[in-house]
């Protein structure tokens, strides 16, 4: 009968082959012994750290060679461990004041060491311990006399089972037959998972003590699309996982694919799929899934989580960052938009009754003008690194915008003046999320580059229904024609004066919307990044000019029911 | 002896790749130099020190640089501090 466990899927995929127990020959707790020639037994420790130090660099070198210079990184970091005065130093003094032998001192150190950084606040970091082990061990086991593990020998397809997999472990798997893995311990920020989601190699971690018991060579099964491991399957659970793993192989080479295309609809129009970014850590996640650029950079979060404002220097080096990341693409920055539910404790602002109604976004912004200033001049600054488009949300009138430009004018003079360069070609636009905005979208229009549709808020303030509200969650209505309307109105404005429109709000990757939104003359639909793949392949099965004719249709109909109904029976036609 | 407080931008905060960074510059300079976060202070030429502030994003460092070129070593590492890394 076949077994089942599960774990965290790290890293995702399907594999089935032969498991193989790897378990690091540990060195088990050294003895105490006086020593008495201590500075012979330091000469000893030394010895032991250099030959661990050459053999870290050779593994460092061939990683280099075999997985690239970004893989290799983390042996530097582990060189560097070996000439830390808190171990080697730490050792050493032991070894001198205590008359002990070099094993015992670097057994201590290292306890105490790890024991640090699993106490610490951050998975990060409790995973460092992980490589002070790593180093260590390799240490003493030149102390001691043996050979530290490693991972050869290998000559079929195997999925490897371990208690835990150091950086030394997954340098030196051999892709060739090592098909995934599963370690008992870890999490998905552990090292072994990072480096499994970067060889794109299967694997499932924190599986727990039972993954110890599955016997070497048995058949096993590891779905790490759901982090379930099949120890000897079946021979149906076999051809079921078989055809599992076809289809999700076939699936995931079908959207690499796309990743590297254009987003072009069946009839060859052109539109941008974007993705919407919170900072600087999600930008590699947009650009693996073949994002055409950023539609919407929320810049609060800059402002979150910490005890004051931050500088004009920390705002500038994100943003060039991001826009240098980005390469060339367009990259949508929206102003602060606080406010609403977010709150920025350290500016103490009073609290409102209203808040979704009150003082957030630019209205804010134009209160607090030094805020504002030190945002745009850091953007201005930063216009260099690549293609910035800047954006001011929750604009309800054109007084709003003009006040805006008026500061955004001043302040580029200013860095101008003092020989600071800034872009020339900046696009400035504002979102569309009030209904006054919308509706008077052809008087905006001729004073913005584009617009960007926030659906959400667009939806919650035509509808009247605090989008938190359970009770009124019903009126969270995307694809009533009330909204479709006010989308179509906006469009055609920003149509008239030769500007673009976008959307930015969760509508703009709803694959039920999509449809419609191509056929309204949408140009950029900005989308969480793992959204953007699935609506590239949807664009491309769609005729915009069949769509036009279908959206004004589905504009006449009178609810969202029948506007859904419509849409769904259109595309499956 | 010279001090500065910067505020860490790195998105995943201070672990092995900005600490090598800084570990690696602050060791090209004989001054001392200690990083200070709220009531703990360790050496900055030791990357187990670093990574035992656990300093985070949003987190606020006192660099403090004492001897040889502190004023070069104020000047060059604190930056280092305020940066965003490539990952």
């Amino acid at each position: 009968m076949s077994q089942l466990l599960t774990g965290i899927a790290a890293s995702p995929g399907i594999a089935i082959a032969r498991a193989f127990r790897y378990a690091h020959n540990a060195a088990g707790v050294p003895e105490r012994a006086e020593v008495a020639d201590a500075s012979a037994e330091a000469g000893r420790f030394r010895a032991a750290v250099a030959r661990a130090k050459t053999e870290i660099d050779a593994i460092r070198e061939s990683t280099e060679r075999r997985l690239g210079a970004a893989k290799a990184e983390i042996f530097e970091a582990h060189l560097m461990l070996l000439d830390d005065p808190d171990l080697v130093d730490a050792v050493l003094e032991q070894i001198d004041n205590e008359s002990v032998n070099a094993e015992y001192a670097l057994h201590e150190v290292t306890g105490m060491i790890v024991e640090m950084l699993r106490g610490m606040d951050s998975e990060m970091l409790r995973e460092r311990a992980t490589d002070v082990l790593d180093v260590s061990g390799r240490v003493m086991s030149h102390l001691q006399g043996r050979t530290y593990a490693a991972l050869s020998g290998i000559a079929e397809e195997t999925i490897i089972v371990a208690q835990d997999l150091t950086p030394s472990d997954t340098a030196q798997l051999d892709l060739d037959y090592v098909r995934g893995f599963v370690t008992e311990i870890g999490s998905r920020t552990s090292h072994s998972a990072i480096m499994a989601r970067s060889l794109e190699l299967p694997a499932i971690v924190g599986a727990g003590k039972s993954a110890a018991d599955v016997p070497d060579g048995t058949t096993i099964i590891l779905d790490a699309t759901e982090g379930r491991i099949v120890v000897d399957p079946s021979e149906e659970e076999l051809a079921d996982y078989r055809a599992r793993k076809e289809a999700y192989d076939a699936r995931v080479a079908e959207l690499k694919r796309l990743a590297t295309e254009p987003s072009v609809s069946a009839d060859g129009a052109h539109v941008e799929l974007a993705a919407n970014i919170g900072g600087v850590e999600d930008v590699a996640k947009a650009l693996e899934n073949g994002a055409d650029g950023v539609g919407l950079f929320r810049t609060e979060f800059l402002y979150m989580g910490r005890n004051s404002l931050p500088t004009e220097e920390e705002q500038y080096e994100t943003y060039r960052h991001v826009l240098a990341k980005m390469d060339g693409k367009r990259v949508v920055i929206r102003t602060l938009d606080i406010g609403g539910d977010k709150e920025l404790p350290y500016l103490s602002l009073p609290k409102e009754s209203n808040p979704f109604l009150g003082l957030r976004a630019v209205r804010f912004c134009l209160s607090r003008e030094d805020v504002f200033r030190t945002q745009l001049r850091a953007l201005l600054r930063a216009s260099t690194a690549g293609k910035l488009n800047i954006m001011f949300p929750m604009i309800a009138v054109a007084g709003e915008l003009r006040q805006a430009k008026a500061i955004l004018a001043e302040e580029r003079a200013k860095l101008e003046s003092e020989g600071i360069p800034v872009a020339a070609d900046i696009e400035v636009g504002i979102m569309i999320e009030i209904p006054a905005a919308a509706l008077n979208a052809d008087y905006l229009a001729k004073e913005v580059d584009f617009f960007s549709i926030g659906t959400n808020d667009l939806i919650q303030y035509t509808m009247a229904a605090d989008r938190m509200n359970d009770a009124v969650s019903y009126l969270y209505q995307p694809y009533h024609p009330s909204i479709l309307r006010l989308v179509r109105m906006v469009i055609r404005a920003a149509e008239r004066e030769g500007k673009w429109t976008g959307m930015c709000g969760e509508m703009a990757g709803d694959l039920t919307a999509i449809p419609l939104l191509l056929g309204l003359g949408l140009g950029e639909f900005s989308m969480s990044a793992s959204s953007v793949l699935p609506a590239r392949e949807l664009i491309g099965r769609l005729s915009k000019q069949e769509w036009a004719r279908l959206a004004d249709e589905a504009l006449q109909l009178g609810t969202q029911e029948e506007v859904k109904q419509f849409v769904e029976q259109r595309s499956h036609a | 002896m010279l001090s500065e407080t910067f505020t860490v931008i790195h998105p995943s905060g201070f672990h092995a790749r900005p600490t090598k960074i800084f570990v690696h510059a602050a060791t090209q300079f004989n001054c001392k130099v200690n990083l200070i976060k709220g009531s703990k202070k360790v050496n900055g030429k030791s990357s187990l020190g670093l990574l035992s502030l656990g300093l985070a994003k949003g987190d606020e460092v006192t660099l403090e640089v004492d001897g040889e070129r502190e004023d070069e070593a104020l000047r060059e590492l604190g930056p280092l501090l305020s940066k965003i890394y490539e990952e």
